[in-house]
Parts: structure tokens; sequence; C-alpha cells
């Protein structure tokens, strides 16, 4: 193998020799020092409509490095984490997993956000045998009927956020649902599990498919009010979820009718106005944990470090770096089978977890059960950042009923 | 009328045997050289496969002289056809090929006869209103293509040549050559085409509609023509583009797409027939060296379109022989 | 179901409003210029941004003013940098201008206010429901289209009634017969530009207090806004307008039968009348060939 000083040297030689132009493909050149460094390639849309998720996820492992090499970083060699934008195409994503492992030979690959993208570079870490984290793509098939030996997943499934708050909804408003989902995959998937869990405690509902750009809710909002339902459940995403709710608080509805959904992000609360910030949601990770030690001195180091109050997807960023040195602890190695199969039931240790009860890798299906925070979305209360509040922690596992149902059936290298 | 006056046109290339002759040698022997610049396989294959749709597709602005703005519509139709063709027709690559230009080339057909009417800006827009409407058929059509998710379940299958059977499948640098050979066969045949009294039909529709169609041409016809291969052969670029990552996504139809594809061929030289694999080349290579260095990496690209449009417009290739010919 | 109809025409009389605002800047500037502005959209979220940052100082009614304004201003600074370098050669070269534009002014948006979206507060006044009964018509929907009226006819009238209006549309049916005429045809076309982007930039600021900011707000609009130009006709603004407002409708009335069809019925449309009637609803025959 060539190391990357050799690597630079080299290339330094060809420059002179005037290939200047090609050599812009040429990365960035940064200097070993001491020991080879663990190299973690990050792929994620820096750019396009998911930007400010990606964000933090890179931020969040961006700061799990920082702390771990003050720390000895991995296995005593130093981390590097190489981070490329997908810019929200999974063709651009592809290439660019295939440059990291291909040219900067790492590790370790962790992304993407969109779950398009995430699923085609599994199939690419898939053929190469990399290991490969996917921190915050939610769609089922990764770890259901797409799972792979070398692919983990930190964030919940759409359908184990749908079930969590499906019971805290049906306890506090009642069992007659109006759905207004966006039509493709993730909206399918999603209304899918709702109208399961429903149908479990003895409810009924109506549902309405709408375009995923959606800016205009009025005409549905007029057919849902019609319907007399308990609970209006928003499964738009992005910034059509926003208008949805917008709209239903203009028109009054929230008199009538309970609001709610699977999933709202820090980041999305803080960027819509206050008539949004409403209803019954469930947050994958919540910085406000009171009873937990390690959650306020984290969240207080983080704030330190980068004047930002932590969301779940920095969690999931902190998580990914960590679960990575916990695994190469345990494996005593970095190469791909190994890693796999030190983190399968892999318990997170408290400062990791950041949350209490037992957190681990699932070995069945390779997806991470933490616990579903389930509460109320609200406008900032004192702290801009105070804006959700905790009423149930719904184990995930629970939500996630038992590996068979995933439709993952896991099959290791020979 | 849109006939460009701004640019002379040159014949086909200043010195045809030495342009190709560097332009293959340098392809053949890309996995050999690219590692040691610092490149990698998976770059040097967009580059054909970008290469490929830019040189289709000034068939149309660099020999005809109309500006197509949506065929990024017809390349992701070529991926969709391939990945369509992979996952429920049969596991062959040559199939899921022809699969993926016919589906592009009767779409650009047939969108073809409604546009060939209109001429500069009016053509470009229609054009983009109708790869839009591609772009939304694939982006809705949840139960066929897989909607926003995008097309999964599918892998490029070995090439099985009688004798020996060659696996592109898992086999990086295999797939490069297999791209190779396909883009050079149909680059064989669009310079076939352009050396034809066709293609002079349409370099003299380019320099002077309203000449030609005294001279008896039917421009419409040829127009048409000209669009439905162009279409056809991008197409081919967008089925080996789902060859290339197992995958067929919405965003291979955007028009953001097509506007890079112009720019390839702008940037490079649309009036020289390497031109477009040329801009292509510096397009993707930049593209990716920036967005690893900076988020903002979008500036950058747009900083190229402003630069090239106000200070490079003949593009890389069109220099070259401009300073070539004095 | 005639009041779900009614509350849907209304309702797709709004977002036809929207479309038109936009629609008619790309319009002139294509009229005039022959250039597709594809950082239309872009100038757009220009406009929403000022605004915000303005509101805390001028209030939102300032903002509203004095943000389409700018936006103007800093139309007619890149007409004069950049576009009017490239009216002279192949339109290939201002559409990718425009192109390489729209990817600059969405990435120094998001460098500067941040990928995160941002929430714009309007007026107390704006934000209610009129009635218990029209619950779905808020006060600002109600805004939205008064402005945008006044806009229109703003519009119309400036170019019937004054100096520039009338050479402006002198210049869109025969530009070199009004440039022998004396006029300063430069100029005319940075103003129009201006207009244009006066007009993006108004958008902007409604679309910031009905679904809030972010560096992509413009794209969206975009595609509807070509849609309504094809459809109404090119060449010509009353054709616009009415593209804009009936694609608006279709969408809104197809929400009734088939919601997931709402975004798709625009583009049966484009196809239906670009069949039928090539030259759009009201497009002259010369303005296409």
């Amino acid at each position: 193998m060539i190391t990357p000083d050799r690597l630079a040297l080299r290339r330094r030689t060809l420059i002179k020799s005037s290939l200047a132009l090609t050599a812009l493909a040429a990365p960035p050149i940064i200097a070993a020092r001491g020991d080879t460094p663990v190299r973690i390639g990050m792929v994620d849309p820096l750019t396009g409509i998911l930007s400010a998720l990606a964000a933090s996820e890179v931020e969040g492992a961006r700061y799990a490095v920082e702390r771990l090499n003050k720390k000895g970083g991995i296995l005593g060699r130093p981390i590097e984490l190489l981070v490329e934008d997908s810019a929200n195409d999974v063709g651009t994503g592809v290439q660019k997993t295939r440059k990291l492992i291909e040219r900067d030979k790492v590790d370790v690959i962790f992304g993407d956000v969109n779950s398009g993208i995430a699923y085609a570079m599994s199939q690419v870490t898939n053929e190469l045998k990399v290991f490969h984290i996917v921190p915050g793509g939610h769609t089922d098939p990764i770890t259901g009927t797409d799972c792979k030996w070398n692919v983990f997943r930190i964030c919940n499934t759409t359908s184990m956020d749908a079930s969590a708050v499906t019971g805290e909804l049906v306890r506090r408003f009642g069992k007659k649902f109006f759905f207004i989902t966006p039509d493709y995959a993730y909206g399918h998937t999603l209304q899918e599990s709702f109208i399961k869990h429903l149908k479990a405690l003895g409810g009924e509902y109506q549902a309405v498919m709408l375009p995923i750009n959606t800016v205009d809710f009025s005409a549905t909002l007029i057919q849902a009010r019609a319907y007399r339902p308990n609970v209006l459940l928003n499964n738009m995403g992005g910034l059509a979820q926003i208008n949805c709710m917008k709209q239903f608080t203009q028109f009054g509805m929230q008199k009538e009718m309970g609001l709610g959904g699977a999933l709202f992000e820090l980041e999305s609360i803080k960027a819509v106005p206050r008539e949004a910030q409403a209803g019954t949601w469930a947050m994958e990770w919540w910085w406000d944990q009171p009873k937990v030690p390690e959650v306020g001195q984290f969240v207080a180091e983080f704030r330190k470090a980068t004047g930002k109050t932590p969301s779940a997807r920095h969690w999931f960023g902190l998580v990914a770096v960590e679960s990575v040195r916990l695994a190469a602890e345990k494996a005593k190695s970095l190469e791909g089978p190994k890693l796999s199969l030190a983190m399968e039931d892999m318990p997170l240790p408290p400062d990791v977890a950041l949350q209490p009860g037992h957190v681990f890798y699932r070995a069945g299906d390779h997806e991470l059960m933490p616990n579903i925070f389930v509460g109320d979305v609200h406008p900032p209360q004192g702290n801009p950042d105070n804006v959700f509040t905790v009423t149930n922690l719904e184990p995930g596992e629970k939500a996630a009923g038992p590996v068979a149902d995933t439709g993952c059936k896991m099959v290791h290298p020979a | 009328m849109s006939a460009t006056t701004a640019v002379p046109a040159p014949a086909l290339s200043l010195r045809p045997w030495l342009t190709a002759a560097i332009v293959w040698g340098l392809l053949l022997t890309v996995p050999f050289w690219l590692p040691l610049v610092g490149g990698y396989t998976a770059l040097a294959a967009r580059v054909l496969v970008m290469g490929l749709a830019a040189m289709s597709f000034n068939l149309l602005l660099g020999f005809t002289g109309q500006m197509s703005f949506g065929h990024a519509a017809y390349f992701g139709l070529g991926a969709y056809g391939a990945g369509l063709s992979l996952k429920y027709l049969a596991a062959s690559t040559p199939l899921a090929m022809l699969m993926g230009v016919l589906l592009g080339g009767l779409a650009g057909t047939l969108f073809g006869l409604l546009i060939v009417r209109r001429r500069g800006v009016y053509f470009a827009m229609v054009t983009v209103a109708f790869g839009q409407i591609a772009f939304y058929i694939a982006y809705s059509w949840n139960s066929l293509t897989g909607g926003y998710d995008g097309l999964r379940g599918f892998v490029r299958a070995p090439i099985n040549l009688g004798f020996t059977t060659v696996d592109i499948a898992n086999n990086d640098i295999a797939f490069y050559y297999f791209l190779l050979v396909v883009f050079g066969i149909a680059v064989g045949l669009l310079g076939l085409l352009l050396a034809s009294p066709f293609g002079r039909t349409l370099l003299a529709i380019r320099e002077n509609e309203r000449r030609a169609r005294f001279l008896g041409i039917p421009i419409e016809r040829h127009i048409w023509l000209s669009f439905s291969i162009s279409c056809a052969f991008t197409a081919l670029a967008g089925s080996l583009y789902a060859l290339l990552n197992n995958f067929a996504d919405p965003m291979g139809l955007h028009y953001s797409l097509s506007g890079e594809i112009v720019i390839m061929a702008v940037m490079g030289g649309m009036r020289a027939f390497w031109g477009p694999l040329v801009g292509a080349a510096l397009f993707v290579v930049v593209q990716d060296y920036i967005s690893s260095m900076t988020v903002n990496w979008m500036s950058f690209v747009g900083l190229i379109f402003v630069l090239v449009v106000l200070f490079f417009p003949r593009g890389l290739l069109g220099m070259l022989q401009g300073r070539g010919s004095q | 179901m005639l009041q779900l109809v009614l509350f849907n025409v209304t309702n797709g009389l709004i977002i036809g409003a929207f479309y038109v605002l936009m629609a008619l800047g790309l319009s002139l500037i294509l009229n005039l210029s022959n250039v597709i502005n594809f950082a239309h959209g872009n100038f757009l979220a220009l406009g929403g941004y000022i605004a915000f940052v303005l509101t805390p100082y001028i209030g939102f009614w300032g903002a509203l003013l004095v943000a389409p304004i700018l936006t103007a201003v800093l139309g007619f600074v890149v007409e004069r940098l950049m576009i009017r370098r490239v009216y002279s050669r192949d339109p290939v070269y201002s559409l990718l201008l425009t192109f390489g534009l729209a990817f600059i002014i969405q990435d120094v948006c998001r460098y500067i206010w941040g990928p995160n979206g941002l929430p714009m507060t309007v007026p107390d006044v704006l934000a209610q429901p009129l009635s218990q009964n029209l619950f779905f018509i808020t006060g600002y929907r109600v805004f939205m289209v008064a402005v945008v009226i006044i806009a229109v006819a703003g519009l119309f009238a400036f170019l019937r009634f004054t100096r520039v209006g009338i050479r402006i549309r002198a210049g869109t049916l025969d530009l070199d017969t009004v440039a022998a005429l004396g006029v300063n045809v430069g100029l005319l076309r940075s103003l129009n530009f201006a207009v244009g982007c006066l007009l993006a930039g108004l958008a902007g600021v409604l679309a910031a207090g009905q679904i809030g900011l972010n560096p992509n707000m413009g794209d969206d609009v975009l595609m509807p806004s070509f849609i309504a130009i094809i459809v109404g006709g090119v060449g010509s603004l009353t054709g616009t307008l009415l593209g804009g407002l009936l694609i608006g409708v279709a969408g809104a009335l197809t929400t009734i039968v088939w919601p997931a069809a709402s975004e798709a019925v625009i583009y049966v449309i484009m196809l239906v009348v670009l069949v039928v009637r090539p030259r759009g609803l009201m497009g002259e025959e010369g303005m296409l060939t």
C-alpha cells in the first residue's frame, strides 16, 4: 500500500512535470504524524434541502473525533474525518463513496441523511466490504428487507417512530385519525406503520396522499375538518410539514383536534414560526434529560465547544464515531467483517448512549435500539432551544417489534 | 433566428488525427496514470459517461445550432430504462442498454415533434418544460420507478462473450474498459454521422437556416432527426450511468443536470468534435475537487459558468483551434 | 360539493396569483431581451431574505416596500455587469449565465443566512382567519392577492402610460426600430430587467410571510412560472397572467378529485396546449418560430 506521504511526494514530482490540471483531483495533503490515522469517510448532503440536518450530523462527528483524539484516538491511532458532500444526489453520493474508499482508503464509511443515497452507498460498501454506519437515513429497508452484514444504523426506522407516537396520541386524544401523507415510499411506510398500530388499538382513520412539495393544504384541511377526527396526523416532511402545521393553526383547528406525527427535529422546530411549534411528536434524542447526569455534562461541554445545543443529529454523528471506537477496541481491528461482528449486540456506555436504559445494536437487523422520546413541541420557554417537553420514553426494542417482522435476513460473509 | 455569428465555422478539427490519438491514448491508459495524480477509477468512469452525454447533446447544439436545455430528461430516461430492464426483464447488461436507448430515444422522438418549429430561447424553454415532465413522472410514479427514493434493486450483469465472461459487476477496471468500448462505438457512430451528407446538411442549417430552406432542405425534419438521434445517444450515456451507480434516481432527469451538460459542451468547445469530452473531464474533475474542499462549491461551479460565458465563450478546444489557424 | 369547488377555486386563484407575479417578471425579460432568467427564483429568495433583514428596523410594511426595490437594484447591477454582455451572442450563453448566477446566489444565501430555514413573522392583523365560516381564508392570503392585484395593475399601467413602459412594449415588438428612433436600448433593457426583479423580490417577501425562508425557496416556483408563460403564450403578458391563474386553479381543483395529481395537472395542461394550440392561449403566431 502506498502511504499518504509517499503519495504526496510522487504527486509533487508530477505536478512539477506540468500535469497540474489533472492533479486538481488530488486530495488535500495532510502530513501523517506518528501513526497512520484511522480514516473515517462521511458522505452527507451538505447542500440541498437536507443541508441543515447534514451540517449537524457532521458537526457532531467532528466534535466526537476531536474529543477522542485528545484521549488517544482509536486503537492508539489518531482519527481523521474526511467529509464529502453528496449534494442530495445519488450519483454524486455513490461517486464520493467510491472516492473515499478507493483513493483515500478510508476504514469506515458514514452516511447519508437521504435514505435513497444511504441505500445506494450501502451497495458500494457491501461490494467493497467496507464497514458502513448510516447515522440518519430513516427508510425501513436499510435494516429490513435490504439489510447487509456491513451496514449498521443509528437513527430509528420510520416504523419505530410511528409506533412510539401512536400509543401516546391515542391515550391523549382518541382513536379517530386523519392522515396527511406525502406520496412516496417514506410516506407510505410511515402511514402503513401508523395504521397497523392504530388498528391494533381499535382505531379508525381516513387518509389523503399529497405530492411531497405541497405548499397549500387548505383543501385537504377542509376535508379533514369534515371528518371530525381526534387527531390530525401530519406525515409530511420538511417545508411541507411546516406549511401544513401553520395552516392548521391559522385555520384555528387546534381547538378541535390533536396534532401529531412521527418525527420532528430540533433544526426544523427552530426554523418555524410560533404557530407551527405545536403537536405531539417523536424525537430520536433530546438534550434536556435532568435525570441523566452524563447528558447534562455533555450538553455543557458541547455548548462550550460549538456554541450550540446538541440536536438528535449531533448525537447521531457522535454515536457513529464512538461506535467505531468501541467496536474497534472490542475487535482489536478495523477490518470490516471483524468490526461488524463486534458491533452486534454491543451496548453503548452511558457517556455515549446519553440516555437511560440499555442501548445496543441489535444483531438480527443491525438497528440501534435507543429510547424514543415522545412529547410535545411548543414555543421556546426561557432557553431558545427549550421547545420540546418529553412526556414518555418508549423503549426502541418495543417500538421496533421482533426482528422477524423487519424482513431482515442477515448473512455474514463466509 | 439563432444562427450564431460569434464563432466562425471551422473544420471539425485542426489536426483531427493528432487530437484523436491524444484523446484515445489518455483514455486507454487511465487505470495506469490516474491513481498517480490522485484520481480514481470511478471518476474516470463518470467523465466517460458525462462526456458521451455532452458529445451526444452537442450534435444538436454544436452541429445543428439548436439549444436543448432539457437533455437530462433523456439521460435519466436512459438510466431508468436500463434499471427497469435489469430489475424486471432480465439480468442482461446489453439488453438494459438497449431498453435505455429505446426509452430515451422514443421519448425524444415524440417530444421532438412538438418542438421542432420553435427556435432559440423558445426551443430551450419548451425542452426544459418537457424535461421536467419526465422528471415529474419518475418522481411520482412510486410503484414503478421508486419515486423520490429512486429505483433500486438491480445490479449490472457480467458480459458473456461466448468464449469468456467479462466480470464488469465486481471489477472496476473491467467496467471502465467496458464503458470505454461502448463510448468508442458511440463516438465512432457520431463521427460517421457528422461526416455523412446528413451531418453536412445539419451544419448548413446551423450556419444559415434561411438559405438552407431556400435550397429545399426540409429543415424541420432534419432538426427533428438530429434531436431524436441526439436524445438516443444521450439515453445511451444515461443507461451507462445507471450501470455505473447500480441505481437510477429522479435527479438524473432534473434540469440542473441539463445545465451541466450544456456547460460541458460549451466549456470544452461546442464547435470541436472532442470539445464536449474535454469540457466534461474539466467540469467533473473540478467539481469533484472543489466539492471536497468547501461546502460552498456551488459558488465556484456558478463562477465557472459565468467565467466561461463572459471570457471563454469558444471553449478550450475552440481557443486552441482559433490560435492554430491564425 | 359546490362549496368545496368554490373553496378550491378561491384557493387556486391565490396560488395562481403568486405564479403570476413570478411569471410576469420572467416574461418581461424574455420578451424584451430574449433571455430566460434561470436565476429568477433566486431573486425571489433574495427579496425574502432582504425583507427578513430589514423587518427588525423598518417593520414588515416597510420591508414590503423596500425589499423589492433593493432586489430590483441588485438585478439592475447584475444586468449591467454581466447579462448585457451576452445579448448579441447565441442564446445559449445567456441561459448558461443566468444558470450560473442561480448557483451563486443560492450558495451566497446559504453562506450568509445558513442552511436552516428561517421563520418570518407577519403582523398579527394578517395572521387571523377572516371569519369562522371562511376559516381557510386567512388575512394574509387576502392581503397577498390584494398586493398581487395592485402590482399587476401597476405593471400594466406602467407599460401603458409611462414613457419607459411604452418603449419597453415597443421594444418587445421591434427592438431595431426603437433603437433607430434614438432610444437607449441598453438602458431600457437594464430597467426592464430591474422591473422583472422587482416583481420577483415582491413575490419573495410575500412567500417569506407564507412559507418562511430557505435558500432553495425559489426553486419550486420557477417551473410553474415557465409553464404559465408557455400556456399563456410567449410574448403576451395578458397570456402569462391568464396562464398563471389557470394552472393555479387547475391544481387546486384537482386536489378535490385526486390530490396526488395536483402537481401533475399543470404539466398535462401544458402538453394539451402545445398539441392543440402550439402558440399558447394568447400568443401571437410570429413569436414562436
